[in-house]
């Protein structure tokens, strides 16, 4: 069970709603992150799956990379948080982009369409320093309750708002697994890795960080936090995030600026005579 | 004859509008000289689809609108405002 100051804060669930992702820069020390090339480099860590849906707790137990990334406590209460207490290996895969590769990968979102409140998360991890010519994965904040199914996203190439994780070593991002992505071409002369992982819950994802701040004032803002690519659709995402809000919380009469309420209210009442 | 390759330029418009910003776009050109890939770019190549029309490229493709379907109304899905335009370029003899 991870301690309470390490789950995440409501403001930054909030955050998670409104934009699909979180990233913590420089997270992971220097140490493990040395590590965890170390077992790249070697293939210490196999790069084929785990059997699938497994704990995680069971994975890489005598790993002083991967395992103690996974083990730290800050990792440990950002899982906690968003996916709760014994969640399941999904998959994992070390991803590597060869120097000078000059194409992007597609957009896409990972696995299929997937149209569930209930949300897995995936875990990012940046095992060295990764600046802007070296890639590294781009995100598209803000995208993940699109309903898409894989790279039927492909056409499209830029979007304003578009964020590629540049990054020290050891910085991790977090992301519904709605999200959409790219790895960035590897124009240097050097490997670029990055880790991913995605985890599925096992209980019910209701109020699972630190709740201390739930009634913080910045949350009702940064639930209506645009993403300027939208367009017109940007009232329809803040339905979609209150939807969320609602799932999270367990507070079914969650509103922000009254979107769900007005577009719900359909009284029966009939007036005296 | 003049030996004509395609290029097309996709502009994700955030309304109808044809002079509404643009929120994501793509270009694919036909004619080999430039190279275009995700994340190539941060602000898009110009501030609207009329603008696009000012500096001649052609619309060949409107999105066409329809009503949400039942139950599908607060849905959000691939971008809905997608103008295709294309220019023609010449490449060149007998390439």
């Amino acid at each position: 069970m991870a301690a309470k100051e390490h789950l995440l804060s409501s403001v930054q669930m909030a955050n998670f709603a409104a934009d699909g992702l979180l990233v913590f820069h420089d997270l992971v020390p220097d140490a493990i992150n040395r590590e965890v090339m170390s077992e790249l480099d070697e293939k210490r860590i196999n790069f084929g799956y785990e059997p699938q849906g497994q704990p995680l707790e069971n994975l890489w137990r005598d790993s002083k990379g991967i395992g103690a990334v996974i083990r730290m406590p800050q990792v440990q209460g950002i899982i906690e948080s968003l996916v709760g207490p014994d969640c399941l290996y999904d998959h994992h895969c070390p991803h590597r982009v060869s120097p000078g590769h000059i194409e992007g990968q597609i957009w896409h979102a990972d696995a299929i369409i997937d149209v569930r409140q209930h949300f897995d998360i995936q875990l990012f991890y940046y095992p060295h320093v990764t600046p802007r010519e070296m890639g590294g994965t781009m995100f598209l904040p803000g995208s993940q309750f699109r309903r898409i199914h894989e790279s039927d996203i492909g056409r499209y190439q830029n979007f304003v708002g578009q964020l590629p994780i540049v990054c020290k070593a050891g910085t991790l991002v977090v992301g519904h697994h709605g999200l959409w992505h790219c790895a960035q071409p590897n124009l240097t002369d050097k490997l670029r890795y990055m880790f991913k992982i995605r985890l599925n819950p096992t209980v019910r994802q209701l109020l699972l960080w630190n709740t201390s701040d739930l009634d913080d004032p910045q949350i009702p803002g940064i639930l209506f936090r645009n993403h300027k690519w939208y367009g017109n659709d940007d009232r329809l995402e803040y339905a979609n995030r209150i939807k969320f809000w609602r799932f999270l919380t367990g507070n079914e009469r969650y509103d922000a600026n009254y979107w769900l309420t007005r577009i719900e209210n359909m009284p029966e009442r009939v007036a005296a005579a | 004859m003049p030996n004509l390759r395609q290029k097309i330029l996709i502009l994700y418009s955030g309304t109808p509008d044809l002079r509404s910003g643009i929120g994501a776009w793509a270009i694919y050109d036909g004619t080999g000289k430039e190279h275009h890939t995700t994340g190539d770019s941060d602000t898009p190549p110009y501030n609207s689809v009329l603008a696009a029309m000012h500096d001649g490229w052609r619309v060949i493709q409107f999105p066409q609108q329809f009503p949400a379907y039942p139950g599908m109304e607060l849905t959000t899905s691939y971008l809905r405002f997608e103008h295709i335009l294309e220019k023609m370029e010449e490449v060149g003899d007998g390439s």
